[in-house]
């Protein structure tokens, strides 16, 4: 019971990282496509600027979570997946670094320089763990001492291009909405056309992944052959999910690009949720033999720390949210160029606040 | 070379270079912090530019700090799969509590800091910073608690093929940790205290922004001062801990190959771990060893020779960083009570300035020292007793973690160059100059 509490968690904290961490990862990959001056990247870099490294975080719990509930799956995922994982975290090096840095010299090749590094330090996250978790959708080659009898290469099978692929849309798709709330002018135009484009790439790829996912996993076999267990996320995920995907597009029509990138976080949440739910009781299955499969109950960790992990989190988590959520309103204004004016006075003298208003 | 020597020279590479960065965030941001806070409370506008100038480094640093972190924390299950699995019940909950509990709002709070200059009043602003010092000292103490628990394992039992918590409590409160905490931290402390002196040096050998790096090196050499005291007394209570909980890692710190009663304290060895002796030992203080580890002068100190050769860690290198750390460990107290002394005529002391400005690097040197000697010192365990070094790696293919090594030291070469670049360029380049004075 409380390793499928936190089985379900798992899921929650994965999913929250794509929701948040998507979109700075989205639009890093989007900035060459959207921006046309250097004043636009800028734009850009200050879009995200506030909360890439919060974002991160959630990856960093995720991970933890993992560590501390299923070590188990912690051990097999990570150390399986090595070469894509470390693609992964070079990616997330580089493009951290690169948000910090790009602004700290003022010479042109210096700022290329970092510019490729974020959209590049962006695409590897993006496409990467897309394809990692429709590996891990479609079953892993775990053998009986849960070692990973794979390379890199057995990851990029079309299932697992096309989950990546999936994974990298959605983000582009997110990050784009997230820099047309942010801005405005002529660079919130291109975005929303650029969002709009993109939605129907998107929509097509997702059609087609659900299509693969009948017959490259076994997620459609276990809803179906659990129905009671199933009976609520059956109904309300795929519904919930697919009409949100259509919600992204319809709000854009209308201009009303907040709630568009609202549709977009319940579709990135209902799909991580489609796929984690649809694997229970299993983390990691598999390909091999249905019984080398890692599941809630042969991977997860004691009772005693699974208790104690639940109680951090249940006071923690409510925290972290709050203050994040308060750091989101404090910034939630469109990016303006006073924030530019107040990126280069950074360390040069600024007048004092007066009054605090926010 | 196979995966477990390439794994353990990753990890190193991985952990050294993140740790030039965390002391730096430690302390400079508690000292931002006060500086702020003087700033809330007196008006004073040298203050808030001080905050400014020292934050500007700290963000640099912060930034590498940062990035460099999360491949630790996964490493431990690409490169340590046998090890997370075996431990990940006790090990794995502390680093992801330390992330829930401290490093979001650390991460959060951060931004908030570095772009509401403009936009907070002072009081908040420093309430914002006094977050920020507060949530990454105390995810330093998550990490070293779980540190703690590899160099003395407690709070557990083995069930089912791996270590289970028994005694959350006991893995939290035990004694190891706190002696960990305390001197990781004040050594944190004292780099960030001279550190901010050698950068003030810096300035005023030049005679420009005198009275505002005077402050700055004066707030660095009260920091300095009381921790390099701590260090080095509190350094001798840690010594006997490590004496009683790692008997190995205490006979390879002081070179000691024959058990004795009454063992010396020698001013100068040279280890031959082959020959499984010293070439040489002078300077020999009798009973001081004894009396250092165990607060006796008679008491029997164990020699290598007495423990399973498969159970000793490399000596040389133990000993050697162990020395080194020392060292300097007693040179910081000197040079901090100098520059104490000197505080209100440091225009007047051209030669304190000019030794300060140079020692900013040796605390760096005794930070990674320090590691040296706890992590090699552990060998050939990775959890002490309990768990080997080479039981713990993961079963994978040694090209995959050649490959990743060497991205490893080139990226990392190229960030450390990047990053220090940055910071020696903005240090030198000392405050902006004042909007009334211009």
């Amino acid at each position: 019971m409380l390793a499928s509490v936190w089985f379900v968690l798992w899921g929650l904290l994965w999913a929250v990282y794509f929701m948040l961490g998507g979109f700075d990862l989205g639009l890093g990959i989007m900035q060459p496509f959207v921006a046309r001056s250097e004043q636009d990247r800028r734009m850009i870099g200050q879009a995200m600027g506030p909360y890439w490294n919060g974002n991160e975080v959630w990856l960093i719990a995720a991970g933890g979570v993992t560590f501390a509930a299923f070590p188990t799956t912690y051990a097999v995922m990570f150390s399986g997946l090595y070469s894509a994982l470390m693609l992964i975290l070079f990616g997330l090096i580089l493009r951290g670094v690169a948000l910090e840095f790009r602004h700290q010299s003022g010479s042109g090749a210096w700022k290329s320089l970092w510019d490729a590094c974020l959209v590049v330090g962006s695409f590897l996250p993006a496409f990467l763990l897309g394809v990692a978790f429709a590996n891990i959708f479609q079953g892993l080659p775990i053998d009986q001492d849960g070692v990973f009898r794979g390379t890199l290469w057995t990851l990029l099978n079309p299932y697992g291009l096309l989950g990546g692929l999936l994974f990298l849309l959605l983000f582009m798709e997110h990050g784009t909405l997230w820099l047309a709330v942010k801005t405005t002018g002529a660079l919130h135009e291109r975005a929303g056309q650029w969002a709009k484009g993109l939605w129907w790439a998107l929509a097509a790829t997702a059609v087609g992944f659900l299509i693969a996912t009948w017959y490259a996993t076994r997620l459609y076999a276990n809803y179906l052959q659990n129905p009671m267990l199933f009976s609520v996320p059956i109904v309300l995920i795929p519904v919930v999910t697919v009409a949100a995907l259509f919600g992204i597009r319809l709000f854009a029509a209308k201009n009303r690009w907040g709630r568009a990138w609202i549709a977009s976080a319940v579709t990135i949440v209902g799909a991580t949720f489609f796929g984690v739910i649809g694997l229970y009781p299993n983390m990691l299955p598999s390909n091999l033999n249905p019984t080398y499969s890692l599941t809630v109950h042969n991977a997860a960790s004691s009772p005693l720390t699974l208790k104690i992990m639940l109680v951090v989190a249940v006071i923690f988590v409510p925290v972290v949210i709050a203050y994040q959520s308060w750091a989101y309103k404090l910034f939630h204004h469109k990016v303006s160029e006073e924030d530019l004016a107040y990126e280069e006075a950074y360390g040069k003298q600024i007048p004092p606040v007066v009054s605090s208003n926010g | 070379m196979d995966a477990l020597l390439l794994s353990r020279l990753q990890f190193a590479a991985a952990t050294y270079f993140h740790f030039l960065f965390v002391p730096l965030t430690l302390g400079l941001s508690i000292l931002i912090a006060i500086m702020e806070t003087r700033y809330a409370r007196s008006g004073d506008e040298e203050y808030r530019n001080m905050a400014r100038f020292w934050g500007k480094i700290f963000l640099i640093n912060f930034a590498v700090g940062v990035v460099t972190g999360i491949t630790l924390e996964f490493q431990f299950g690409t490169n340590w799969s046998r090890y997370s699995r075996y431990v990940g019940d006790i090990f794995g909950s502390l680093l992801a509590i330390e992330a829930t509990a401290a490093f979001f709002l650390e991460s959060t709070f951060i931004a908030v800091w570095a772009l509401t200059w403009n936009r907070l009043s002072a009081k908040a602003h420093a309430v914002t910073i006094w977050l920020v010092a507060f949530a990454s000292n105390l995810s330093a103490v998550w990490i070293l608690t779980a540190n703690a628990w590899m160099q003395h394992p407690v709070g557990y039992t083995i069930r089912a093929g791996r270590a289970e918590l028994t005694d959350f409590f006991a893995v939290v409160t035990q004694p190891f940790a706190w002696h960990t905490i305390l001197h990781t931290l004040s050594g944190a402390y004292i780099l960030s205290g001279m550190f901010v002196m050698g950068v003030s040096a810096y300035h005023l050998l030049r005679r420009q922004h005198v009275r505002f790096f005077s402050r700055s090196f004066r707030m660095g050499t009260v920091m300095a001062l009381i921790f390099s005291v701590v260090a080095v007394v509190h350094g001798h209570v840690q010594g006997s801990e490590v004496a009683k909980a790692q008997p190995t890692k205490l006979a390879a710190m002081e070179s000691l190959w024959e058990t004795k009663q009454r063992a010396p304290q020698y001013l100068v060895v040279i280890p031959d771990e082959k020959g499984e002796r010293n070439r040489l030992e002078l300077g020999a203080m009798p009973g001081v060893l004894s009396l250092l580890a165990y607060h006796d002068v008679n008491a029997t100190v164990k020699g290598l020779k007495d423990f399973p050769k498969e159970d000793r860690p490399p000596v040389t290198i133990t000993f050697v960083a162990f020395r080194i750390m020392i060292g300097l460990g007693f040179l910081f107290p000197v040079l901090a009570l100098w520059a104490f002394w000197k505080r209100n005529r440091l225009l007047e002391s051209p030669r304190l300035l000019k030794v300060m400005l140079y020692a900013i690097p040796l605390p760096y040197i005794a930070s990674q020292a320090g590691w040296t000697v706890t992590e090699v010192g552990r060998q050939p365990w990775v959890v002490y007793g309990v768990m080997r070094t080479a039981d713990a790696v993961s079963p994978i293919a040694p090209s995959q973690v050649a490959v990743s090594l060497t991205a490893f030291v080139v990226v990392y070469s190229l960030l450390g160059l990047a990053a220090f670049y940055l910071m020696a360029r903005h240090a030198k380049q000392g405050p902006a100059v004042d909007v009334a004075a211009s």
